[in-house]
C-alpha cells in the first residue's frame, strides 16, 4: 500500500487530501499519479515528495511509501 | 548550538520571540558579536491586486525535515553559535509577521551570509503555499516565490 497526498491547489484540482493505492507493480512516482488520477494531468511544474523528501517524477515507489504531489512552495 | 524552529498558527511576535529565545538560552553569553535577523510580513498588495487575507498551508511532517535540514546545513557552511526559524501557518492578515529568521555568530559576515541562505532555502524547499482572498472577492494560490536578489 502507497499512501498519496495532495497539496494546495493539486488538492483542490483532485478533490481530496489524500488517496492510497495497492502496488501491483513497481511503479514511479508519475504512474502513481496517473493510476490514482487517469483523468486529470499532472499540472506542469509539479512537485513531488517521497517519504517527506524530493523525488523526481521517475523515482521508483515501493510499498509503505507515502508520496506526495504539490504546486512550486511559495513560502516565507 | 541552540536551534529552534517552530511553525505556528498562532501570531508570530518576532521581537518578542528573539528576546525570549536570547534570554532562556544564551543570556549571559558573551561569545557572539553579531545578530542578524529577516522578518518577511504581509504586504496588502500582490501581483498588482489587494490582498484581504491569506491562508498558509503546509506538509507539517516534511515541512519539519526540510527546515531542520537547511538549519543543519547553514551550521555546516558557517560558525553560527545559536538559530532561531519561526513561520507562520493559517490565516494571516496584511502587517502579520509570516516568517522570522535570526542568527548568533562571533562576527557579522557568518550571521549576514547565513541569515539570508536561510531565507532563501526556505523559500525555495520548505513545503509552505499561499492562498489570498483578494478584496474582489476572488480567491488564489500564489504561484511563484517573488526573487530573492535586486
Amino acid at each position: 500500500m502507497v499512501k498519496i497526498l495532495y497539496f494546495a491547489s493539486l488538492r483542490e484540482l483532485v478533490g481530496v487530501p489524500e488517496a492510497s493505492l495497492d502496488l501491483g507493480e513497481p511503479l514511479d512516482a508519475a504512474e502513481v499519479w496517473d493510476a490514482v488520477n487517469p483523468a486529470i494531468d499532472l499540472p506542469e511544474a509539479s512537485l513531488v515528495a517521497i517519504n517527506q523528501s524530493y523525488a523526481a517524477l521517475d523515482s521508483v515507489v515501493v510499498p509503505g511509501d507515502e508520496v506526495a504531489f504539490f504546486p512550486p512552495v511559495t513560502g516565507g | 548550538m541552540t536551534q529552534l524552529i517552530l511553525v505556528q498558527s498562532e501570531a508570530l511576535e518576532p521581537w518578542q520571540a528573539i528576546a525570549d529565545f536570547q534570554s532562556s538560552n544564551f543570556k549571559d553569553h558573551t561569545d557572539f558579536g553579531a545578530t542578524a535577523t529577516f522578518v518577511g510580513t504581509m504586504r496588502d498588495l500582490n501581483e498588482g491586486d489587494e490582498v484581504l487575507e491569506m491562508t498558509l498551508e503546509h506538509y507539517p511532517a516534511m515541512t519539519q525535515k526540510q527546515l531542520q535540514s537547511i538549519v543543519d546545513e547553514a551550521g555546516e557552511k558557517w560558525p553560527l553559535l545559536h538559530t532561531l526559524l519561526i513561520h507562520r501557518v493559517g490565516a494571516i492578515k496584511p502587517a502579520d509577521p509570516i516568517v522570522l529568521v535570526a542568527v548568533w555568530s562571533a562576527h557579522r559576515a557568518a550571521a549576514f551570509d547565513a541569515c539570508r541562505f536561510l531565507m532563501e532555502a526556505l523559500k525555495h524547499q520548505a513545503p509552505f503555499w499561499k492562498k489570498e482572498s483578494l478584496t474582489s472577492g476572488e480567491t488564489r494560490w500564489v504561484a511563484k516565490n517573488t526573487l530573492g536578489t535586486s
